[in-house]
């Protein structure tokens, strides 16, 4: 039941927005259906926490530990969301940056989105995975396009042919893991993609074929995640498109492909008993927080910044989940949770400061602080804690993944130490300057709505100071479902 | 071929067309000729399910067949033509590569092709598992068809048909992926270049012209994105800012990784 409003609403809501989406209470409309969206995921929390896993639909849909966590995730940053994209949109409309029927694209896809990743969490048939990975990424294209800039073209275009062929490959993998499983599980087809019955199973499975499988998935769901140098789509992506697209697709969207990719890397991991999918993911993933370090200097875009700051701590995620073991995963867990949380905080700010100064560029916002105190401490609170400063919770998962990585990887902790110095004077030496001195911003016709932005920093800062016990006992479930047995 | 069953014969022909029309695409630069190319390779798509189909008596084949001839013989096909009219794109550009290098890479892909398909091949027990190869073959030609050209046009044949390609590969192997999961792909692709043909009336909308060629022209001479040079530079090729760089930029690494 809970399971059913968790899905049912996010498609209804697309449809009536797509019909009046730019009514004057559209905005509130597209809250209304986030809210019960989220409303439905606790309750669904609720139950899989007293009852255990859940398994509905003919077993096409499941819930466990990992995913409902995933699920309350997105739902809850789905409506904080669409509580910013409210004045926002209305600000953009003033400026005229947008049309009515592209608000109600806007909306109507906004929702959609929502629905796609809620599925590509839920659903235990790694091919509706699929299909649900490249909706979600068809959902977005023409939101990435929405201003219909020269530049958003071209950020559009790239994003759908880079994630296109990438999750192609991850087709490719998804038929081969069929081929596999179809052995074990019979050639009836009905429970062959099922991944409970794939997890059963997992050791009597081809290690030959679910090697060459895992290549093709982590390329695929790879591209989508933005590991390097898979990555080129995701900072123009981020960039050009609206500011709430910008948070969900960084805050959720690669949470989901990552999500995929563990899913993936648990079953090979059980077929193959050897080290390969732990080191391609530590591999991918140095790499990326390598790259995207070094690319953090030569942005000029602050929403080109953040999104290489997203790659990065992807990139160490990434990593965590590479070393496995229950408390790498927890970390990796945890990272995910307060990273989707800070990083969408920090693009709220990010687009109300972009509407004051009326640039993305950051040489021209400039003295946050004196206009509007809130979007500036909102900016400077989240920029400190995306680099790891405690008392934030990044630093609590990136202190354990280092301690972690120090202990069983130690060739590559001077690495991440590093990119994560560069990374940090190079977002700390942007942001100081835009937060304080003289001010260039002017006032918007609507009021900001920054509600979201402090809420999201506070529940990260709890989860730097104190994990409630409950969550704890959740993530370390998720950890160990993760971890194998 | 002595003792092989004349469906298989037929099936295993199939295949070969499909590997020969593959080739057809990378050499062909008539963007009209490459979708009567891609709607052909489609009907040879249509024909070989349709022989599985009956061989192997699974009734799937036959939804799928219907999904074949509905989606990639008809449907994409009459789109992309009517797109093209209307944008006006009926010659590509000079390929990165002239057509006999092109043919070359070509060769060496599908040798490559086979030797990535043969443990596949070797655990199969379908009746078709060696045209794996080929499918596999048809996905990488696919994927030098999408890197040597410049034309956006021309990229989504080269994806469309790559597509065919695993389609085809599921088929092989394992005689098509389960309904559910059949439909959704379909539903995809059908959306995706629905979103296309969107994306395209978007450029022809900005620029107020018919022509492609905008949305690369418009890389060349980024006017916001200083960095963009940057992203490029990573592959080795600044300056250089089509979507086809950009996607050949991407594809070595992603060779690499394989």
């Amino acid at each position: 039941m809970e399971f059913l409003l968790l899905l049912a609403t996010p498609l209804c809501g697309a449809l009536t927005l797509g019909v009046f989406g730019a009514r004057r209470w559209a905005p509130e409309l597209n809250i209304a259906a986030s809210l019960v969206t989220f409303l439905a995921a606790c309750a669904l929390t609720a139950r899989v926490v007293s009852e255990g896993s859940l398994v509905v639909a003919h077993e096409q849909f499941f819930i466990d530990p990992f995913n409902v966590f995933l699920v309350t995730l997105t739902a809850f940053i789905g409506l904080t969301t669409s509580i910013f994209s409210r004045p926002y949109m209305r600000v953009e409309m003033h400026h005229e940056r947008l049309s009515a029927p592209r608000l109600r694209l806007y909306h109507s896809m906004y929702q959609l989105f929502m629905a796609t990743m809620l599925i590509a969490l839920t659903t235990n048939n790694m091919g509706l995975l699929w299909v649900a990975m490249e909706a979600a990424t068809l959902s977005t294209v023409l939101l990435v396009t929405l201003y219909r800039t020269p530049a958003s073209l071209e950020a559009g275009w790239k994003y759908f042919i880079l994630c296109g062929v990438g999750i192609a490959q991850a087709l490719f993998g998804t038929i081969l893991l069929y081929f596999a499983a179809e052995k074990v599980l019979g050639a009836e087809g009905v429970t062959a993609l099922l991944w409970t019955h794939l997890n059963g199973v997992k050791g009597q499975l081809e290690p030959t074929v679910l090697g060459l499988a895992f290549v093709f998935l982590l390329v695929g769901y790879g591209t989508k995640v933005g590991l390097a140098p898979l990555h080129n789509w995701l900072p123009d992506a981020h960039a050009e498109g609206p500011t709430p697209i910008s948070a969900v697709l960084s805050g959720l969207l690669l949470n989901v492909a990552i999500y995929a990719v563990v899913r993936c890397k648990v079953l090979v991991e059980g077929s193959l008993h050897s080290q390969l999918p732990a080191q391609m993911l530590m591999t991918f993933g140095l790499l990326s927080v390598v790259v995207a370090a070094f690319f953090l200097w030569r942005q000029r875009d602050i929403k080109r910044l953040f999104a290489y700051s997203s790659i990065e701590h992807m990139g160490i995620i990434t990593f965590a989940f590479g070393m496995g073991g229950p408390v790498a995963n927890f970390a990796a867990l945890l990272h995910m949770t307060v990273h989707s949380l800070t990083k969408s905080a920090i693009f709220f700010a990010v687009g109300h400061a972009a509407q004051k100064a009326g640039s993305q560029l950051m040489e021209n916002i400039r003295g946050l602080i004196t206009l509007s105190p809130t979007v500036g401490w909102g900016l400077m609170m989240g920029s400190l804690a995306i680099l790891g400063m405690p008392p934030f919770g990044v630093f609590a998962s990136e202190f354990l993944i280092l301690t972690t990585a120090m202990r069983e990887q130690p060739w590559a902790t001077p690495i991440l130490l590093a990119a994560l110095g560069v990374a940090f004077a190079a977002i700390f030496g942007r942001v100081q300057p835009m937060v304080f001195g003289e001010t260039t911003a002017k006032r918007l016709p609507h009021p900001p709505a920054l509600l979201p932005v402090f809420a999201h920093l506070a529940i990260v800062l709890m989860l730097g100071i104190y994990v409630p016990p409950y969550l704890a006992d959740w993530y370390r479930a998720a950890a160990q479902l993760i971890g194998g047995e | 071929m002595t003792g092989t069953p004349f469906d298989l014969q037929l099936l295993n022909f199939c295949a070969a067309l499909l590997l020969l029309l593959s080739f057809a695409m990378l050499a062909q630069r008539r963007i009209v000729t490459l979708v009567n190319l891609l709607a052909i390779q489609g009907t040879v798509l249509l024909v070989a399910t349709l022989l599985l189909a009956w061989r192997t008596g699974e009734h799937h084949l036959y939804l799928s067949a219907a999904l074949t001839l509905a989606l990639k013989v008809v449907l994409l096909p009459w789109i992309l033509h009517r797109l093209i009219r209307r944008l006006r794109v009926y010659w590509d550009t000079e390929p990165l590569l002239n057509i006999s290098g092109t043919m070359l890479i070509g060769l060496l892909v599908v040798v490559f092709a086979f030797g990535l398909a043969r443990p596949i091949s070797a655990l199969a027990s379908t009746a078709t598992r060696n045209a794996i190869g080929i499918a596999v073959a048809v996905i990488l030609l696919s994927f030098v068809t999408m890197i040597t050209r410049r034309k956006a046009m021309s990229q989504v044949v080269g994806f469309l048909s790559m597509e065919n390609g695993l389609f085809f590969g599921a088929m092989s192997a394992t005689y098509g992926m389960p309904m559910i999961v059949e439909f959704g792909v379909a539903l995809d692709v059908l959306v995706a270049v629905l979103v296309l043909g969107i994306f395209f009336f978007q450029i022809r909308e900005q620029f107020d012209s018919l022509d492609l060629h905008h949305l690369e022209a418009l890389k060349e001479s980024q006017p916001i994105n200083a960095q963009k040079g940057a992203t490029h530079a990573l592959h080795g090729d600044p300056g250089e800012g089509s979507p086809g760089s950009t996607v050949s930029g991407r594809t070595p690494a992603q060779k690499e990784s394989r």
